[in-house]
């Protein structure tokens, strides 16, 4: 599949902002953070932020962006449709959620309420980004189990990883926020694999002989293609660079989502030294960049069905 | 409304393409593109179209594979469009409700003034049937012709998709597949036709008849010719005495 980069820009953004407003949520609720002002506009402002580039970047590659909220609509058969109105609808318990604290300075009773009505719709809007891909039987690289598991994990360890930054830089950092992003680190690690061993696993889902239903004649191969140029489906379907490179970009992937941000995370919790802001910062620039290079091989390792039909031997 | 519409007539208008009589003369394209680039989707734009990188809009390719090994090999022409399936994914992940299933006669089609042009349906459909207009920012799709069948201004025998009109080995029919008494239907049944990737789901209502098998395995087919006699260099007659003025 061709990785459009509107769609990484979002699904990486948008999901760190969900997961720092579910570790704002989770540690508000617990009381292990107390809702200090200035450590609060940030933080709130971080997410809704993030949140909003991601949504917006996601209308880029829309032929018609204007007529976006047209996509509130279909939201009874639709997971994109049902992403964009939770999308939307996380914001009016996530500013009260942010109003309590902010300006109120509680996070009790009522607005206590609102932040478990955030971290639910903040989970369940994540759920249904992951499910636009998985719903999509023709692509047996995103249509199975692991394709959510890999989203929801990834949201709150990017989350956490940026709530730590962010209680580092107020000094409000508690060692439950190193247990928390090292629990997220871990199983956002331990699904990514689990899902790169699913799909190596595959190979041979479809194949040209059931896609043109001719298998009982032998080995079907395609002998002429309709066209001599690329056409929209072969530009859109048929990406192939990332597959060429895979291993060494999955060890990238590996290196910059999780382990370079997750030993830097790690080294910041305890250390009393100057570095540890500095640090905290670079694991998540890198950790970002790891998360768009996961993206971009979700999309670019993908195959689709209906290149069968152009010459691609299994999907 | 994307959801897929559970109390229809049973009526499913669709195509029968015969995998046998099909020449590959890519016709059906050609005439597709001719009617629909000024019919109800219209214009099926094309850029660079005498150029190099040649890209445009087509609801009907023809696809030609070889199929088995060796004397046993055989060439299947093998055109693709819209299947007009029963269960569409294209329309249910449709964020807008442009995708649409017709009631009436189970037609899926694109509303090109409620389309964002997210292309996520062209991701959903596993055939490849959709594609996307760049100029106009809308997903474009086979439409079975639906300024045709229906045209009353056409002489009645006209009123088919414009790909069934103009096939000249006429392996393309047009039908009802929701009715089991309708021509195409038999014409299934008595063939084995069949639907493409049934294991995903879609319930697509165009079928496919399956090439026949050969005739006879055992048919030696065409003698080979004599060889030609070979001359040595020695030409006879009046040729040789060319041969001998060329020479010199």
């Amino acid at each position: 599949m061709h990785p459009a980069y509107s769609v990484i820009l979002f699904t990486t953004f948008s999901g760190a902002g969900y997961g720092l407003l579910i570790m704002l949520a989770l540690f508000s609720i617990t009381g292990a953070v107390p809702p200090d002002r200035w450590f609060g506009f940030v933080s709130f402002g971080l997410a809704f932020l993030m949140i909003s580039f991601g949504l917006i970047a996601s209308t880029y590659h829309l032929g018609h962006p204007e007529r976006a909220w047209r996509a509130f609509s279909q939201w009874k058969s639709s997971w994109l449709s049902r992403e964009g109105v939770l999308a939307v609808a996380t914001f009016v318990p996530g500013l009260l959620f942010a109003f309590g604290w902010i300006v109120m300075g509680n996070v009790q009773t009522g607005w206590r309420l609102m932040a478990g009505i955030t971290l639910v719709l903040s989970l369940m809007t994540v759920f249904c980004t992951a499910m636009i891909y998985a719903s999509l039987r023709p692509i047996r690289a995103w249509f199975n189990p692991h394709t959510v598991r890999v989203y929801l994990t990834i949201s709150l360890w990017t989350g956490s990883l940026w709530f730590s930054l962010l209680t580092h830089l107020f000094d409000r950092h508690t060692p439950w926020i190193g247990v928390a992003f090292i629990i997220a680190g871990l199983l956002a690690f331990y699904c990514k694999r689990k899902y790169w061993m699913y799909i190596d696993r595959h190979p041979d889902w479809v194949t040209p002989e059931t896609a043109t239903g001719l298998g009982d004649l032998g080995k079907v191969r395609l002998l002429d293609a309709p066209n001599t140029q690329e056409n929209y489906v072969q530009q859109e379907m048929g990406f192939k660079i990332a597959r060429k490179h895979a291993e060494k970009l999955r060890r990238w992937a590996f290196m910059c989502f999780f382990l370079i941000p997750w030993l830097g995370a790690a080294f910041t919790v305890e250390a009393d030294s100057w570095l540890k802001i500095p640090v905290a910062i670079i694991s998540v620039i890198i950790m970002m960049g790891g998360v768009m290079i996961e993206r971009w091989l979700f999309f670019a390792e993908a195959k689709h069905t209906t290149m069968l039909y152009y010459g691609a031997e299994n999907s | 409304m994307t959801s897929i519409p559970r109390n229809s007539s049973g009526k499913q208008l669709g195509l029968v393409i015969d995998l046998d009589t099909c020449v590959g003369c890519h016709a059906c394209a050609v005439n597709c593109k001719e009617w629909n680039t000024g019919g109800h989707s219209a214009p099926l734009p094309d850029h660079e179209p005498f150029g190099a990188g040649t890209f445009g809009v087509w609801f009907n390719r023809v696809h030609t594979f070889e199929c088995g090994e060796g004397e046993d090999s055989r060439t299947v022409h093998f055109p693709r469009s819209c299947l007009h399936c029963e269960e569409p994914a294209c329309v249910e992940v449709c964020p807008t409700g442009a995708s649409y299933k017709r009631e009436e006669d189970g037609i899926v089609l694109v509303n090109e003034d409620l389309c964002i042009g997210c292309k996520l349906c062209s991701w959903a459909c596993p055939y490849g049937a959709r594609e996307y207009d760049y100029d106009s920012g809308v997903m474009k799709k086979c439409t079975l012709c639906i300024d045709r069948i229906y045209n009353e201004n056409l002489d009645e025998e006209d009123r088919v998709p414009a790909c069934v009109s103009t096939c000249p080995a006429s392996a393309r029919h047009f039908g009802d597949l929701g009715d089991p008494d309708s021509d195409v239907s038999k014409l299934v049944a008595e063939r084995g036709g069949y639907a493409l990737m049934p294991e995903l789901g879609y319930k697509p209502v165009n079928k496919y008849l399956p090439p026949r098998p050969r005739r006879s395995t055992d048919s030696p087919g065409p003698k080979a010719l004599p060889p030609v006699k070979s001359s040595n260099g020695q030409e006879a007659g009046m040729f040789r005495w060319l041969d001998s003025l060329l020479s010199r």
